[in-house]
């Protein structure tokens, strides 16, 4: 794959669905990790893991508050893969574009055809 | 220009080996549907504005065949093919498709489910694209990523030579 060494690990670390699952939680809002344990319904030394490999690439940001510990997602770790698919996602809306063209004419024929 | 509804497809991934994209357009899906399944209105649209369709062939029943081919701005071919496996006139169309060129050739195709849904006049259409791995699904997404710079670059080109 052509994808630049520099981001292949945020693109890995998120290929893990219960990390992905983290990231969905996440992208509620600041969570404790016993929150996470709760929504996710797995032990917490396995999400603590999902955490640390989330941290590592920069996807998530811990702070200290009191005794807990928040973690909360960092939408710029993120972006890179956030771009990959809005490049696909662009191909496809200037197919789509051309396509309302076509469509519109087809309404006119209709419209023709019946006499409007 | 009567063109209402010029607005972004959205792909999301629904799993590791899925690609779902959608789109709304100002259109009766009786009409989508005959859009995406004439070959002559096909050619119009598939180019992605980055091309030109030389072949678009359909034949549209259960176990007929489709082929595109497009020659690119860059001047290169690329193909795709596939066979249709479910039609339902105005409402959907599941059929595999092929990536010409592509190592493996049909072992690494997709599955592709498209469906239409019309309310008030106006038609959603979804793509369903169902890769047989992970690494297949991440190649065709790195695809669209290329054409896209591809794009990027025209546009930069463009804009160096208005400043000349």
């Amino acid at each position: 794959m052509a994808r630049a060494a520099t981001t292949a690990d945020a693109f890995n670390a998120v290929a893990e669905p219960r990390r992905r699952q983290i990231l969905d939680v996440l992208a509620g809002g600041e969570r404790p990790v016993n929150d996470l344990v709760a929504q996710l319904g797995i032990a917490q030394p396995q999400v603590s893991k999902h955490l640390r490999v989330l941290r590592e690439v920069g996807a998530v940001a811990v702070r200290e508050d009191g005794r807990r510990r928040l973690y909360r997602l960092n939408g710029k770790a993120l972006k890179p893969i956030h771009d990959w698919v809005k490049d696909y996602e662009r191909t496809w809306s200037q197919r789509f574009d051309e396509l309302d063209v076509v469509l519109e004419e087809l309404k006119k024929e209709e419209g023709d055809a019946s006499g409007n | 220009m009567p063109v209402a509804t010029s607005q972004s497809a959205r792909v999301t991934l629904p799993t590791d080996e899925q690609i779902l994209i959608t789109r709304e357009f100002d259109a009766p899906k009786h009409l989508v549907f005959k859009a995406i399944t004439t070959p002559e209105l096909v050619k119009r649209w598939w180019n992605a504005k980055r091309g030109e369709v030389t072949i678009a062939e359909i034949d549209l029943r259960v176990g007929g065949k489709w082929r595109s081919v497009m020659i690119a701005d860059g001047g290169f071919e690329v193909g795709f093919h596939g066979e249709y496996r479910e039609i339902v006139p105005n409402e959907r169309i599941v059929s595999t498709e092929v990536f010409e060129g592509a190592p493996g050739g049909d072992e690494n195709g997709t599955v592709n489910t498209v469906t239409l849904t019309e309310q008030d006049g106006r038609t959603t259409l979804t793509t369903l694209v169902q890769a047989p791995s992970k690494e297949i699904r991440d190649a065709i997404i790195e695809s669209g990523m290329e054409a896209g710079l591809q794009d990027a670059l025209d546009l930069l080109e463009q804009l160096a030579s208005s400043l000349r």
